[in-house]
């Protein structure tokens, strides 16, 4: 297993050695977000600009203008937060081609706490007219889409997990912005939808399901924006309940875009839709596993869920007792 | 082809051009009903100075790889942007008449996407000497010789990411970007100044050494009457002759009068926006193009 921030810097570096318009803009954190694999291998293509997430963006747009494909490195929250403004105008406004690498995205950040954990990025660049929103569910994902963003003629918005997962695709993956996938077939009784590093987990709950007596399809969406929309409809079509689980705020991230999907169908016979992810309300530090459980995103917990979304009483053998924030919010 | 520096116009033709570009100001946001007065007018010699005796352009090709930029970072100037544009070719000074108004290319803050000659979109303020910046380093790496002219208000430097820039440029040692601050002392309503006020404004920035500051972050200040066009070229020339030597950015504190040329607009922060009445619109006439030398 390898972890995206990781595939990141090295698949950049790549990219620089390949097509020299193609820099990265770091705010400080490059040993974090692995844009220092750039740094010491090809210094050239490495633009420090010090810690100025606003500056950061500004110079990446006027790079742009002046025939080079900026990246940019930092940690998400403060692209998506700080420097909202700049992304809107010099970015999104302009059609800028540049590549905004939110590095250490949603709740699994090391331990840093809610100032750090972006719960709300898929929110608002979904909203951001013209942005692509992509959330990478593996390593080779992560490279498929970094080769794919760096040939995009626009802004991409990507999120890097800092820690590995089970890879769900093989190194030949090859990414087709809207596409969704499924992960595991079968679902007849429910269909488990995610994002990001999320659906590994997620193909790790349907296991636990499975054992349980409960067939779950996983339906996996890399791209937020643009969507398939119809392929998604068809994808989590035959079956009573969808559960959507996100590494992020249920409100406007992937389970609000399956929300809109259904709703604007209007098929009297869709499916029951429940969302799983960070309720409204902020976490807090803590290691990985702890948090993964209290918030509800263990393969464990969104099983548990999924049970609870299909009526299924609580299975004698749970042993979780914590009373979640996080959850499925009806 | 090459692009050179333009042929400088005499100090009466500036004038001319500058009261001109005064009067399309306010009579065009007159008849929009909608639009800002006081930063275009104390910012139009700056700008006419620029356009027509400095920036090396060309308005049949506006997008000319090598030509200078300019940013115009106050875009809720962006009428005197445009007037200048359109005295200078880019587009016909009648298209002056759409601004503001549906399906137009000239929208109430500067759009790269729609207007030509327009560098870069602004209207968040404090933007613009950042995009300047990336510009500036973009031209560096390229081994292009473009100089790269960002104007800012005195009072957008209340914005933060001012001086993120502000900081970072003398590192990446730009010295082919050159700020322009119009220094006019008053913003949109600022801080009443009590039984001392003569109902205008002090100064945003009354209180700071501005020169000292810029000098400290390692720019190299030029302090200059932004209404004396001597000045403004021996300004500009100096920032220009810092290109590929200084290994400094350079500032320019533009100290200049809000709303100039016009009486009733001069020196007050209550025109920093406003549509004036037909009788007044008789009076800045009157004072822009009626009346020869106004000052």
């Amino acid at each position: 297993m390898t972890a995206q921030r990781k595939v990141w810097g090295d698949t950049l570096l790549e990219l620089t050695r390949e097509d020299d318009r193609v820099v990265v803009l770091d705010a400080d954190l490059a040993t974090s977000t692995m844009a220092v694999t750039v740094a010491e291998g090809n210094p050239e293509a490495f633009i420090q600009v010090g810690i100025a997430e606003q500056n950061l963006v500004g110079m990446a747009f006027g790079l742009s203008t002046m025939g080079y494909r900026p990246w940019l490195s930092t940690f998400g929250v403060f692209l998506t937060h700080r420097a909202l403004d700049q992304i809107r105008m010099l970015v999104s406004q302009t059609g800028a081609p540049v590549r905004i690498a939110a590095a250490y995205a949603g709740l699994l950040n090391g331990s840093s706490g809610k100032t750090h954990q972006d719960i709300e990025d898929l929110a608002i660049m979904r909203a951001m007219p013209g942005m692509t929103v992509l959330a990478p569910a593996d390593e080779h994902e992560a490279r498929a889409i970094t080769r794919w963003a760096a040939e995009h003629d626009g802004p991409v918005y990507i999120r890097y997990a800092r820690d590995a997962v089970a890879p769900v695709f093989d190194a030949d993956y090859v990414f087709h912005p809207g596409a969704v996938h499924r992960l595991r077939d079968g679902g007849g009784d429910v269909t488990l939808v995610s994002t990001g590093v999320q659906s590994s987990r997620v193909v790790e709950a349907a296991e636990l399901l499975a054992a349980r007596g409960v067939d779950a399809r996983v339906v996996h969406v890399p791209s937020l924006k643009p969507v398939d929309g119809d392929a998604l409809l068809a994808a989590i079509s035959g079956v009573g309940t969808v559960v959507t689980v996100e590494d992020h705020s249920v409100i406007n991230g992937l389970g609000g875009l399956v929300a809109e999907l259904i709703a604007e169908r209007g098929d009297p016979d869709a499916p029951r839709l429940h969302r799983v992810g960070l309720a409204d309300g902020w976490s807090e530090s803590a290691p990985n596993a702890f948090l993964l459980d209290r918030y509800g995103l263990s393969a464990e917990r969104v099983a548990e869920q999924v049970l609870e979304a299909l009526g299924h009483s609580p299975s004698p053998s749970a042993t979780v007792t914590v009373t979640a924030p996080g959850g499925t919010v009806g | 082809m090459n692009l050179t520096p333009p042929q400088r116009p005499s100090t009466d033709e500036l004038r001319l051009l500058a009261d001109t570009g005064r009067w399309n100001v306010i009579s065009t946001v007159a008849a929009s009903k909608a639009g800002h007065i006081g930063g275009p007018l104390s910012a139009m010699d700056l700008l006419v100075a620029l356009y027509f005796g400095q920036l090396r352009i060309d308005p049949a090709q506006p997008r000319h790889p090598e030509r200078d930029r300019f940013i115009l970072s106050k875009g809720h100037n962006a009428i005197a942007l445009y007037t200048v544009l359109a005295q200078r070719g880019y587009f016909p000074e009648s298209e002056l008449a759409s601004f503001d108004h549906g399906d137009s290319r000239l929208q109430g803050h500067p759009d790269m996407k729609l207007t030509p000659g327009v560098d870069a979109s602004t209207g968040s303020l404090g933007q613009g000497l950042s995009a300047g910046a990336g510009m500036a380093l973009g031209a560096k790496r390229r081994g292009l010789d473009a100089h790269t002219w960002v104007m800012l208000g005195d009072g957008e430097l209340g914005e933060g990411m001012v001086w993120e820039t502000v900081l970072s440029a003398p590192r990446f040692g730009l010295d082919n970007l050159t700020a322009i601050v119009d220094v006019n002392g008053l913003q949109q309503y600022g801080w009443p100044a009590g039984e001392s006020d003569r109902f205008d404004r002090s100064e945003p920035l009354g209180h700071v050494d501005l020169g000292a500051v810029f000098t400290g972050f390692g720019w190299t200040v030029h302090d200059i009457d932004g209404h004396d066009f001597t000045a403004i070229f021996d300004a500009f020339d100096a920032a220009e002759a810092a290109r590929n030597h200084a290994g400094r950015p350079s500032v320019i504190l533009a100290r200049t009068a809000k709303g100039r040329g016009v009486s009733f607009t001069e020196g007050t922060y209550t025109w920093h926006n406003g549509v004036a009445t037909e009788e007044q619109l008789r009076t800045a006439k009157a004072e822009l193009l009626e009346k020869g030398e106004v000052r």
